[in-house]
């Protein structure tokens, strides 16, 4: 781990006045993603701007039906929440099935956004990596691309996200709050990631230096019946090959609105318009079910060990929404 | 082949840096109030790279230290209080060998950093028993035999005890599932299941 210097913040307003000072300079929270990278040599912070002593922890119920997260909150403190495991169950879900106990009881809401890739490229330095290394090349197109995104990629980075949680959070229309030099914004998550292209190294919206500061949960029709499916290789502890965020707000057996998101599948968690767009109006039915799978995966495209994922996504995405949407 | 190259890159960086830290005055910790008003909208005093002084709470007793920022709680714990009981197996999080609780809570101490648990308690498999009198998850341990070469025992008796603690549901299923974070390379999974659910009051 290269050596660096290290600075405690206890307001906002300065956290994000040392961040500028510093062009070297990143955040450190739980640290279970950065301390790791480091550890690596992936990432080589000059400085270490602790947040942790911001008042970002709380978790709010909001009057509407809504939670707001604390960027700060672990995901422990999340998953374990009544009001977010009643109103919210594909997130709770998504946190419990994430990591190990020990990892979410370090890890935070803010920091699980912002993991980066576990391509096994992008981890080791001496490897081609566009995200890590800009115009080198990406080692995993015609490399080890079992655990490779099948939509989304580029010429340049076909990883995959992560998180767990961030698919759930595209089921639930969370809503990012991020604090920057130039004041406060509020961005829907599936607006926050961006897609690799030419530029794999920008992986979010997000300007350097700004502050996430919370993840709202809105109120929504879909919300309270979603649910999380995650499919891996073992079965605890284990990242994702494909995972669902299903949610539907059925009525008299019709779709009335439905998110779907895929993760394991791209560079960045996934919502499947093209698969919401064949469930809304239509009957909850396996029919309708098998038909949106079909459409949320047409185009997929696979490297070879990977071309696996599009079959296992089309039957992970039926079995969400049989659990979601199955008549009561 | 990479190693060698690595280690002397590192090697000259980590040589680097203290002197341009020095040269531009920084690592400066303390401020005056009136400074530390006008730094509260302006940049954070920082520290290091060098050592830097860190006091830390283990098993009830406070250790002042002086260790760079970039030294994890594994780390100061084995190489520093001699605290050995902590086990280094993956160091990248993945194995739950260095488990420790902070604050009660069970923690990856490979990926903490010493500096940011000051002021926080922490509690290592040397804190568990009450003098001679073994906490009853060690004993439990011993009675079901629940390990073999005993590498990963630490960090497995210490999550198992946050288990109870966090009122973790301890039908077999679940402990399997809430010890997840703790690998054995032995296999012993059977009898630690078995000695977590006898804690909890659960024969096996």
């Amino acid at each position: 781990m290269n050596a660096f210097r290290y600075a405690q913040a206890h307001d906002a307003a300065s956290a994000l006045a040392t961040m500028a000072s510093d062009p070297g300079a990143a955040y450190i929270a739980g640290g279970t993603n950065v301390v790791d990278l480091m550890k690596d040599d992936v990432v080589r912070p000059t400085l270490l701007v602790d947040i942790t002593r911001l008042p970002m922890r709380g978790i709010d119920t909001l009057p509407d039906g809504g939670v707001r997260l604390g960027a700060l909150a672990t995901m422990s403190e999340v998953a374990d929440h009544a009001a977010v495991a009643a109103r919210f169950p594909a997130v709770a879900q998504s946190l419990l099935l994430s990591a190990s106990p020990q990892l979410r009881n370090m890890a935070t809401i803010g920091g699980n956004v912002m993991q980066r890739t576990r391509c096994a490229y992008f981890r080791d330095v001496s490897q081609a990596c566009n995200k890590r290394v800009p115009g080198s090349g990406c080692a995993a197109i015609s490399g080890v691309n079992r655990q490779h995104a099948v939509v989304g990629g580029s010429k340049q980075c076909i990883c995959t996200h992560p998180s767990d949680l961030a698919v759930a959070l595209l089921s639930a229309d969370a809503i990012v709050h991020v604090r920057g030099r130039s004041g406060d914004r509020a961005i829907p998550i599936d607006r926050f990631h961006v897609l690799p292209g030419t530029t794999p190294q920008r992986e979010t919206v997000l300007e350097r230096g700004d502050l996430i500061t919370a993840v709202e949960l809105p109120a929504t029709a879909s919300a309270r019946t979603s649910f999380y499916l995650k499919v891996r290789d073992r079965a605890s502890y284990e990242f994702a090959l494909v995972s669902v965020a299903a949610s539907l707000d059925v009525r008299a057996g019709t779709v009335r609105a439905a998110r779907l998101a895929l993760g394991g599948v791209a560079p960045i968690p996934w919502r499947s318009h093209d698969g919401e767009r064949a469930l809304v109006g239509k009957p909850a039915n396996a029919g309708t079910f098998a038909a949106a799978a079909q459409a949320a995966t047409r185009g997929m495209r696979g490297y070879g060990q990977n071309d696996f994922k599009i079959a296992l996504a089309q039957r992970a995405i039926v079995r969400a929404l049989s659990q979601v949407g199955a008549p009561s | 082949m990479s190693v060698p190259r690595m280690t002397r890159r590192r090697f000259l960086r980590r040589a680097a840096l203290p002197t341009i830290a020095a040269s531009l005055g920084l690592g400066e910790p303390r401020l005056s109030a009136a400074a530390a008003a006008v730094a509260s909208i302006t940049v954070l005093p920082a520290q290091g790279p060098g050592a830097i002084p860190v006091a830390l709470t283990v098993n009830g007793r406070v250790y002042e230290l002086r260790i760079e920022p970039r030294v994890t709680l594994l780390d100061t714990l084995r190489e520093r209080l001699a605290l050995t009981g902590t086990k280094k197996g993956c160091d990248q999080g993945t194995c739950g060998a260095c488990t420790v609780l902070v604050d009660g809570r069970r923690t990856n101490a490979c990926l903490t950093l010493a500096v940011m648990v000051q002021g926080k308690a922490v509690t290592t498999i040397e804190g568990l028993a009450d003098g001679n009198r073994l906490h009853p998850m060690q004993a439990a341990f011993i009675e079901h035999d629940g390990f073999q070469c005993g590498y990963c025992t630490p960090g497995q008796i210490l999550s198992a005890v946050a288990l109870l603690s966090e009122k973790r549901p301890t039908d077999e299923a679940s402990v399997r599932e809430w010890m997840s974070g703790n690998i054995c390379r032995c296999g012993a999974y059977p009898n630690i299941v078995a000695a977590v659910r006898s804690v909890a009051g659960q024969n096996a």
